[in-house]
């Protein structure tokens, strides 16, 4: 395999009222081709953030970004908008991500238009009833508005909007969130068969635990805007090694009352800030491990196994 | 090779997916609805074709000319003859009401068109390009909306002289800065929408974000804005007129009413039917603004 995306050292600060809000802090890791990475982590951690830094639609405040090799920073106006072709993005909220007044045809058309693919309107219709075909919607649908659909079926509007320009890399920024479960899992399905069929990578980012887990090869867990943890999903779900991870696991409702662990860690205190983020360890305020050292010293993401990474002074065994 | 199971599933599953599309229930079907339900804007809309078509069909309503004077008969009280009777110089009201119509509906139209085009390109660039730009328009907008709208109206009326074209520039003038103020309000919320964003990201370029996307997203407020500008302008040009600002040589119901206000108490008719005619005109506009803002605010919510 190889590599596809590079984060190298990516920082974004948001300076507001009294300080600066650190939304994504030192943060480097490698998306390979072809593979899933789910990216999780509590509401307001900067997994977003970090998704739209990755597609440039907002400027790190440092570190850079390399797709398919190519620093994004090097490239301006017309050069990135080519370059940036091959990364799309799946928007959370399908109520808010389509324009209320442009038909469903033509929100699928925009890419194309944009990028001038297509030689008249009808190639390009052609094109997009395709791509309704492929994500499950009725090719007759073409000329509705988004108002009178679902939000399942939005969010195949979404997928097929972001698959128009056949891009290599799809950054999906909690596509079921907003769903019920039952669609959810159509959504799931539908993501991973396009995966197959057109040798897709993702990034996946979500709260859910068991979402990443079902669709992810790799899962990174992200606090309060750094790396904790980065390992290929059984060995993160099966072994955590970081103490969070094994909170946020434990965290996971069971369903099963039979099943029930009344032992499992539950992290108690408040979220820190992350206008003001502790020293060193930022998750050592909560942490029952935490000493001197996790105060002094910010703990670096190291490799504690082959392809398990941890950034933690304290891992667990 | 698909067994029979699979096409059942695949086929079960393209009904769920496409089940439930639901009814059109777009701006115009809200509006269309609103029609139905809201007498006043309905009455409003019914009043605005009738003076509409009273100005078109002026000639054919009335067998004078409005300018026509007969001074064998100076301020008749309302006959058979004269509806509405006869002014000071034995002009006929009634023709010179239905001639006038031409002349509001046009001080109505003109200036609000004006002011809605300026008003939006200016709030558009506004809020879109934001910094430097925004601040010098937005300041500018403060300054006309700082003046009392009818002095700063006067002044620019005497500073270019009587004519309708210098009302229609003044109307102009002290209308534009409220529509770019509600453009710019909504080129903001509508920047940080989400599909504005989804937009950028497939590489969609400024001017169309702001042309595909900004713009048609702002226009049900503008129609609305539109409507309600029309009876402002018509209200500002009588209050000018009455005053002594307008255009002494175009027929306005507000010069009517001017000219009438020397006879008030000898001949009432001189300025009710002009008054009424304003007064009409006026509301029925806002009728209609009204039940359009309502049709289209729900609309906008979700």
């Amino acid at each position: 395999m190889s590599e596809l995306l590079r984060a190298e050292r990516l920082v974004k600060e948001f300076p507001v009222k009294g300080g600066v809000v650190h939304a994504v802090s030192d943060v480097s890791f490698a998306i390979e081709k072809g593979e899933t990475l789910g990216l999780v982590g509590e509401s307001g951690c900067g997994k977003s953030t970090l998704g739209k830094l990755l597609l440039d639609l907002i400027p790190p405040t440092s570190g850079k970004v390399f797709f398919n090799g190519e620093d994004l920073s090097l490239y301006k106006g017309e050069a990135l908008r080519e370059l940036r072709r091959g990364m799309q993005m799946i928007f959370q909220d399908p109520y808010a991500s389509l324009d209320p007044r442009l038909s469903v045809g033509r929100i699928i058309a925009e890419p194309l238009t944009a990028h001038r693919i297509g030689d008249s309107r009808e190639e390009r219709a052609a094109i997009v009833r395709d791509l309704m075909e492929q994500v499950g919607l009725r090719p007759e649908f073409y000329s509705r508005y988004p108002h009178q659909f679902s939000g399942g079926q939005r969010q195949r509007i979404g997928i097929a909007r972001a698959l128009a320009l056949n891009p290599e890399l799809i950054i999906c920024d909690e596509p079921v969130s907003a769903l019920d479960v039952s669609i959810q899992a159509q959504i799931l399905n539908l993501l991973g068969d396009l995966q197959r069929q057109r040798g897709l990578t993702y990034l996946f980012i979500s709260h859910d635990l068991n979402v990443v887990r079902y669709l992810s090869d790799r899962v990174m867990v992200m606090f309060l805007g750094q790396l904790c943890e980065l390992s290929d999903t059984p060995s993160l779900y099966e072994s955590p090694r970081h103490p969070y991870t094994r909170f946020l696991l434990d965290a996971v409702p069971q369903p099963d009352p039979t099943r029930r662990d009344e032992n499992r860690a539950l992290l108690m205190g408040e979220v820190s800030s992350p206008v003001n983020p502790p020293s060193g360890c930022r998750f050592r305020l909560r942490c029952p491990y935490a000493d001197a050292r996790c105060a002094e010293q910010k703990p670096e993401l190291t490799e504690l196994a082959p392809g398990h990474f941890c950034a933690c002074h304290h891992p667990l065994g | 090779m698909f067994t029979s199971k699979d096409k059942y599933t695949r086929a079960l599953s393209d009904q769920i997916i496409n089940a439930e599309i639901q009814p059109d229930d777009g701006v115009l079907a809200s509006i269309r609805n609103m029609f139905r339900t809201n007498r006043a804007a309905l009455l409003g809309l019914i009043l605005i074709l009738l003076i509409v078509l009273m100005a078109l069909a002026a000639p054919l309503i009335t067998r004078y000319d409005p300018n026509e004077m007969d001074l064998a008969s100076m301020n008749e009280p309302p006959s058979a003859q004269h509806w509405f009777g006869t002014d000071d110089l034995g002009q006929d009201v009634f023709t010179r009401v239905v001639y006038g119509a031409r002349i509001s509906l046009m001080i109505g139209f003109v200036p609000s068109l004006i002011s809605l085009i300026l008003g939006t390109a200016l709030g558009l660039m506004a809020g879109y390009m934001g910094r430097r730009v925004d601040a010098v328009i937005m300041r500018l907008a403060d300054v006309v909306l700082a003046f009392p709208s009818l002095l700063l109206a006067m002044v620019i009326m005497y500073t270019l002289g009587s004519s309708i074209l210098n009302m229609f520039i003044a109307l102009s003038i002290i209308n534009w800065a409220g529509t770019a103020r509600v453009v710019r309000a909504q080129t903001l919320s509508l920047k940080e929408k989400e599909f504005v964003e989804a937009a950028r990201s497939m590489g969609v370029s400024r001017w169309r974000i702001a042309f595909r996307h900004i713009l048609p997203n702002c226009l049900p407020n503008l129609i609305v804005l539109f409507t309600l500008d029309i009876p402002g302008a018509i209200m500002w040009e009588s209050s000018m007129s009455f005053l002594g600002v307008g255009d002494p040589n175009t027929a306005s119901w507000g010069l009517m009413v001017s000219q009438g206000k020397g006879y008030a108490y000898m001949c009432p008719w001189l300025i009710l039917a002009p008054g009424i005619a304003i007064l009409v005109t006026v509301m029925a506009f806002n009728f209609l603004g009204d039940g359009l803002r309502d049709a289209i605010d729900p609309y906008m919510k979700t």
